[in-house]
Parts: C-alpha cells; structure tokens; sequence
C-alpha cells in the first residue's frame, strides 16, 4: 500500500502529517521525495547507512566522427545543443537525458556519459525504514531524483511517500502509482485555493485522496463545503495550536511533544487505510 | 528597473504575506507572481484582470493509429515509459522529448504543443499585476515564469514603473532558477524551524550560484529564539543581511481570510515589523549599502 502526502500550497504540514503517519504506523516505510527541500529527516532522525548518487545520461560528443550535421540539435527539443563554428555545444543543465541526440546522430559520434544531479541516501528510524532524495543545488530537474527515491520503494509494507509543494511534474512524478493520496490544507483562501488545484491534479492522475486540514480551529467551513461538494473524505484535523508550532520549531514531532495528537493521527491514518483499500475517491 | 523577487525554499514562511505588504507599502509598483503551481498573491490584492492568454510550453507525442507499425521501437527508446503497449501515449508520462519520433520507421509520431497554463494581467491599487497558472498536473513551470517575469518587466516599461516585486515559488528547482535569474535582490524568508534553517541554508547558495545578492528575513521569530539565533549566526558566516525579525502573530492568519495584506489590516507587532523590513529592503534597492554587500 502506498499513501502520498500531498498539497498545492507549502509549508501547510505535510511532512508533520507524513513523519506523524510513519511514527504511528511504526513498520512503515517513509520515502521523502520533495527532493529539493528534504526535511522529514530533521523530525525522524534516521541513521542513513546508505548512500547513492544520481545521474541522468547526458551527450558527450566525439569530435573526430562529429560531421556538424545538426541532427542532434533539431532532435533535442530542450535547446540542449548547438552546433557553434566548427563544433558542437552540450548544455547539460538543460538536458532530459532522453537520449534523442544520440539516436538521431548519423555519424554514431554521440556517447552518452552519466551527469550527477542529485543523491539518495537511506536507512532506519526505529523501525521505520527511511529514504529521501536530494536534488544538488543549482539544478532545475527534480524528477529523475524523485524517481531514483521511488526506485526503493519495497513493496511489502505500508509506505508513505512525502511529496513537494505545488502541482507541477515533481508532485506528479511522487504521487504517481500510489494507492491514495492525503493532502494537506490549511483553512485559509490561500489553503483553499491550493486544495482546489491539487484536487484538480489528482483527479487528472485518477487517485483517489482525501484531506487533512492542519491549523484547524476558525473558519474550517469553507474547506468542509469544499470536500463535501467534491465527495472528498475529510480524513482528520490538526488543531491550531502554538505548542504544535514551537514543538516542530524545536526539531521534535508534536506527537510527542503533545500525546492527545496520537490519537488523532491513528485516527487519520486508520480511515486513510480504510478509504485506500475501498479506493475511494 | 529593480526587482526583488521573495523566495523561500520552504513554503508557508509567508512570502505572500510579506510581498503583498511591501505593495501597499511602496505605493505604486509592477507586480508578479511567480508561484505559477499555486498563486495566492491575487487572493490579496485583488486585480481586475484585463487579459488573460494561454501559455503553451512543451509538445506532447502524438501516435497516428493508421500509420503505426506496432514495431515497438518507440517504446524501446522512450525512457520515461510514456508509450502503452497499444502504441498510445500517456500524456502524464511523456517528456516531450521526441526521441520516439526519431525512431519511428512509419513516421506516426507528431509532437504537438501542449497548452500548459494560463497567464493573466490586470490592475491592483498598487500597480499592474502579471500573474499565471499551470494547468494541473503539467510540466514547464519554469517557462511559464519566465514568460511572466517577461510580461511584467514590460508592462512596467510601458506605464514607467520603475520598482517590481516579484513572489516567487518554493522549492530550489527550475521555476525558483527562472524566478531568480538576474534580480537585483533576492528577500529569502523563513522561520526558525530545522526545516526553516536546513532550506535557507539551500537556498543561499542557490543566490550565490546565480550570482543574486541576498537578504534574509526570519518571520515568526519568537517561535525559536535560539534557532533565530542559529539563523542569524549562517547568515553572518555566509556574508548575508539579515534584516528585522518578525513576530508570530494571529493578525496573519486573520488579514489572509479577510483577503488584505497584513499592513492594511492592522498596525499590530507583525505589521510593524513587516513595515520595518521593508525600509531596509527599499534602502538596499536604492542602492544604499546599508544593509551590506550580500552575497557574491
């Protein structure tokens, strides 16, 4: 079973809800794959023992069979090349690795050389099993990270994937193949507005999800006539309270720092298995 | 013309809240939003949008059902595993990237342009506003930025405005990159949170990589003096200004559900220190060294 921590807006609490599931689950799996902003690690302590970079292929040109044709630059569709004078330019930061260059080259004279773009590194919290991505700073693509994250995912247990903020390719490319996806909102417009667009992305990617409104407290009602017009569950709510705010401030997950939490985490995660196995949407 | 784009690494440190504020702070100013995955800042200064185009960025492998051969080269090649084994194409999957065109023996394969979001451009009592929106679940969000820091810049042109604020996406990755390109000054917010610290630390050295000078700003400082502390002792290392820190304050959440900016809706501790914040940032605009060098 695979659940994804989702939402449109940022900083709304998604790793509070998916490092919380992880700690009430207890033999779960925990892949944090917002690649570009890792920090579920900075709540669950885990001892990474494992660590392993990632690369996309990128076109390394040999100039001595390299006629200037031009046929890789009209193949690449990221202006990743140009032929310059009297050689041929690579822009890596630009390449998708999709290896079109070097399928489109006449003369055999494109080799493909692994680019480092990021890393992933894993081992245990307790029981739970830990893995996270990171993207190297400075580079735009977040996807082939995520991926390489994925690519650890086992199978066997429950596993709760941490996606990043938005509803774009890197919250796509995390939430891809999982059973339910659990997003996170806060009840402001701007939360609301946010909801709006990651329903919106789910329901183009055909998972069914349910939410979660953190800061819970005034003005909830908009979000619930929300879910109720959607027939969207409303899985759970986390109060807003300063002593949320300054636990998580202090590194420590609020459901230790304040022990009524847990129940309501095993309350969301129960009915998020429930909803997940029914596959409702 | 000088921009300040607001950037964070982390979401919800109050971007919005802050740039919004700096609106109707600086009397009148261009504006842009750049979170085109979840623009918010149209929540608080409500433009009256005039225009609104579609922004079309990326193709989309098209089989044609007829000419196909169902050899399978295409989905030998196709590393993002975006051809069905009936020679379809998942939409969601595919890169765009052609290499299945490149193979085709039958010549079944088109790219067609995708239409991946939308942008609009409008009024606000502060100013003229740029602002887009992804379509769900598409790709390009950096172009779309791109396209509407453009879109901005020029409108500012036309109208003679010299100042543009500019709020700018979470994260580090592509859209962050073209939110950041070439401004004069980055504002990076965040709070005293071990994630706070872990992506401003990220964050920094993204300005550096681009050669953006920078400014720190801590909100909701009070929630862990120490770790502001810890916040401020980075920044001092790294040769960054940090200007006024900003309480936690419930105002925030209030001005967001009333859909003001926080300055409009109250002078309480926030606000005011918002205000303050923003007469370092202007000074520093102006060009007054001020508030330090920052990062090089």
């Amino acid at each position: 079973m695979i659940i994804a921590v989702a939402s449109g807006k940022g900083g709304t609490g998604k790793t509070t809800v998916a490092v919380g599931l992880a700690i009430i689950a207890g033999r779960a799996q925990l892949l944090d794959c917002d690649v570009e902003e890792p920090n579920a690690h900075l709540f669950l302590h885990p001892q990474l023992t494992t660590r392993s970079p990632v690369s996309i292929p990128v076109p390394e040109v040999d100039t001595e069979r390299c006629t200037l044709c031009g046929c890789c630059r009209e193949a690449c569709q990221f202006h990743a090349m140009a032929v310059m004078g009297k050689q041929v330019l690579v822009f890596p930061e630009l390449c998708h690795g999709c290896g079109a260059c070097a399928l489109a080259c006449p003369e055999d004279a494109i080799r493909e050389v692994p680019r480092e773009v990021g890393v992933v590194e894993g081992g245990k919290a307790g029981k739970i099993a830990f893995v996270h991505g990171r993207l190297n700073v400075g580079e735009p693509m977040a996807t082939p990270v995520i991926r390489a994250v994925k690519a650890h995912l086992d199978g066997e247990r429950l596993a709760i994937i941490d996606a990043a903020p938005g509803t774009a390719c890197p919250v796509v490319e995390a939430v891809k193949d999982s059973d339910f996806c659990l997003l996170v909102t806060e009840p402001t417009p701007f939360g609301l507005s946010d909801l709006r667009l990651a329903v919106e992305v789910m329901e183009k990617m055909a998972i069914p999800c349910g939410v979660v409104i953190n800061r819970s407290g005034d003005g909830d009602e908009a979000t619930e006539s929300f879910c109720a017009s959607k027939d969207l569950p409303l899985l759970g709510r986390i109060p807003f309270d300063r002593r949320i705010a300054e636990a998580y401030a202090h590194g420590q997950h609020p459901v230790y720092a304040l022990p009524e939490l847990g129940l309501r985490f095993e309350e969301v995660l129960a009915r998020t298995l429930e909803c997940a196995r029914g596959g409702r949407r | 013309m000088k921009e300040l784009v607001v950037i964070s690494g982390k979401g919800g440190t109050g971007k919005t809240t802050i740039l919004a504020s700096f609106a109707a702070l600086a009397g009148r100013s261009m504006l842009a939003d750049c979170d085109v995955d979840a623009p918010d800042l149209y929540l608080l200064l409500h433009p009256e949008v005039s225009y609104q185009e579609e922004f079309r960025g990326g193709q989309l492998a098209v089989v044609n059902q007829e000419r196909c051969l169902r050899c399978g080269r295409c989905r030998e090649v196709c590393r993002f595993e975006a051809i069905t084994p009936e020679f379809s194409v998942e939409p969601l999957d595919c890169e765009g990237c052609g290499a299945c065109r490149v193979v085709c023996p039958a010549e079944a394969v088109e790219l067609r342009e995708r239409v991946a979001g939308d942008w609009f451009g409008g009024q606000t009592k502060y100013g003229p506003m740029v602002f887009a929106r992804l379509r769900p679940a598409e790709e390009n969000s950096g172009k779309l930025v791109v396209l509407v820091r453009k879109e901005a810049r020029a409108q500012a042109e036309r109208d003679g405005i010299d100042l543009l604020l500019t709020d700018g996406p979470p994260g580090i990755g592509c859209p962050v990159i073209a939110t950041l390109a070439n401004a004069d000054l980055a504002l990076i917010v965040t709070e005293p949170t071990p994630s706070g610290l872990h992506d401003l630390e990220r964050t920094v050295e993204l300005c550096r990589h681009f050669r953006v000078p920078a400014a720190v700003c801590v909100n909701k400082f009070d929630l862990n003096p120490e770790l502001e502390g810890r916040v401020r002792a980075f920044c001092a290392q790294s040769h960054v200004t940090v200007t006024q820190s900003i309480p936690f304050d419930e105002s925030v959440t209030k001005a967001i559900q009333q859909g003001r900016s926080l300055v409009e809706y109250d002078t309480g501790a926030a606000s005011r220190a918002v205000a303050a914040v923003w007469r370092e940032v202007a000074h520093r605009l102006a060009g007054d060294e001020g508030l330090g060098a920052g990062v090089r």
